[in-house]
């Protein structure tokens, strides 16, 4: 079949339309399709339309509702700027935009805490108790596993890390 | 370019590995509203800093920004997965940084100011960590990240907060695809963080039978674990593939020697292949290879063909820009008698 628009390519988008029960079909190649606007197979659905969605439903009524939108005193990105667009404009938009971001971070990332690699920047105190954390969730683990050698030793563990901590902090102040 | 040339452990199955991190410099606006000052001095900060760095990798490290190169030197990079779409859309803000090999590909002002990644040939994800942790802590010395005590690295898209993290790998199934058995396994490793999507085509669709499984989530899990987890996924995924591959040839040895032949003699004597088609055909012929029905062409050969024979490669190929869909599939069947 040709296309029917320009009767020289084959037709490879077909289009089947029904309005009030009328129906009509369009038989088109993807060069003249993608020149049509009501044919927009073409655009990709990303994860921003899903974003924007997740956003609308978990957004408090009382922000949308009255009509207030709150602004990044930062970057000056508002709230109804980020759910179009779907990018946060600074770092300090997730400080601003906290109460809203935060029940749709628990969402779509499942955790709320970064385990993960830390900056060498981020100092000697920070790195030691992002190591005290890490020793405690093993220590439960072993505990829920009944591995009681392993906790008595973790538990060890954390308490040489606690006291090095504790003079870190002392040595700080 | 190594993740098209070196063979790389599980071939057969796994195409290449990527990692990306996403990162961002402190004090500074993210890209979805950065003007244009701001966004060059951002790129050379981060330029500037590797360069004057006395790692190995200021030597190795090409700056390229988008605004130098022409339209079809920019659409290359995008088929041949080195940058995203979106980078070169806005090309008089962002740039990249990559190395002769082409496995690390610094991105500069795309989503976030810094996106490091690196691809590498075959099933090697935990390696891709590795060199691109190292990467990562070098540009960290010149440049401080925007790093929040409970959210991790920060991201201009809260899907990317934390480890700021995604891996993946390029995986060719087409015995799960011919067995029915794809949907299955694509539900269900959705439930456990990962996502798979088809790489070529829209939709559902999944041209030569080419998926992408990564990671979804980036926060909470350390980058070990997201590895570790992927890993094991692949290896599963890739057991599967291989014993379903095994199964159908042990029922219709004819019925799949006929098919990876046809497929081939199509491929190699037609003088017009559509994208769709030239997919459709090189999966098969990329089958018939990875089980030793056909001998005389690599994989990596196989490989090759499936980048160039991309809409941007062709037209490079073809020194013109101005080509229609047509034309190009013309070219597409020249360029699969120059390569196999």
């Amino acid at each position: 079949m040709l296309c029917q628009q320009c009767n020289k390519r084959s037709a490879t988008v077909h289009l089947t339309k029904y309005i009030n029960g009328q129906k009509t079909e369009v038989h088109l190649c993807q060069e003249c399709a993608r020149q049509r606007s009501d044919i927009n197979i073409f655009a990709p659905f990303t994860i921003n339309d899903l974003l924007s969605g997740l956003l609308d439903m978990a957004a408090p009524s009382t922000v949308i509702g009255k009509g207030k939108d709150i602004k990044c005193s930062t970057c000056g990105m508002t709230y109804s700027q980020f759910k179009k667009v779907g990018r946060v404009g600074c770092e300090d938009c997730y400080k601003s935009f906290s109460r809203e971001l935060d029940p749709i971070l628990k969402r779509i990332q499942g955790g709320t805490h970064h385990t993960g690699k830390v900056p060498s920047r981020m100092g000697f105190n920070y790195r030691l108790r992002r190591n005290i954390d890490q020793l405690k969730r093993e220590l439960n683990k072993a505990v829920e596993t009944e591995a009681f050698e392993e906790a008595a030793r973790l538990r060890d563990e954390i308490r040489e890390l606690e006291k090095e901590l504790k003079k870190a902090n002392e040595k700080g102040a | 370019m190594s993740w098209m040339t070196d063979l790389g452990p599980m071939r057969d199955v796994v195409i290449s590995s990527r990692v990306r991190l996403a990162r961002n410099i402190k004090g500074y606006p993210f890209p979805v509203i950065m003007d244009r000052e701001t966004a060059r001095e951002a790129m050379e900060k981060v330029h500037g800093g590797i360069v004057s760095g006395n790692s190995s990798l200021s030597k190795d490290l090409k700056f390229m920004p988008m605004y130098e190169l022409d339209d079809l030197e920019r659409n290359i990079l995008v088929e041949r997965h080195l940058v995203s779409p979106d980078l070169i859309q806005r090309a008089d803000y962002t740039g990249i940084l990559i190395d002769d090999r082409e496995e690390i590909c610094i991105m500069l002002n795309e989503e976030d100011h810094i996106r490091l990644q690196c691809i590498l040939p075959g099933n090697q994800v935990a390696k891709a960590w590795d060199t691109i942790d190292k990467v990562d802590d070098v540009v960290e010395e010149n440049v401080e990240y925007s790093y929040h005590e409970s959210l991790g690295y920060i991201t201009s898209c809260p899907t990317n907060v934390g480890t700021g993290m995604r891996a993946s790998v390029m995986m060719h199934l087409p015995a799960l695809v011919y067995g029915g058995h794809i949907n299955g396994i694509l539900q269900t490793i959705s439930k456990i963080g990962l996502t798979a999507r088809g790489l070529y085509g829209e939709g559902s669709e999944a041209l030569g039978n080419i998926f992408q499984v990564s990671n979804q989530v980036t926060l909470g899990p350390s980058e070990e674990e997201i590895v570790d987890n992927l890993e094991i996924v692949i290896k599963q995924i890739a057991d599967k593939e291989k014993l379903t591959r095994k199964a159908i040839y042990e029922a219709n040895k004819i019925e799949l020697e006929d098919n990876v032949y046809r497929s081939l003699g199509v491929l190699k004597y037609a003088r017009r292949l559509t994208a769709k088609e030239f997919m459709a055909l090189l999966s098969q012929v990329r089958l018939g290879v990875s089980m030793g029905i056909i001998e005389d062409i690599t994989l990596t050969d196989i490989d090759k063909l499936m980048v160039a024979g991309q809409s941007a490669n062709l037209k490079s190929y073809a020194k013109q820009h101005d080509k229609s869909e047509e034309d190009l599939d013309i070219i597409r069947a020249e360029i699969v008698d120059h390569l196999i």
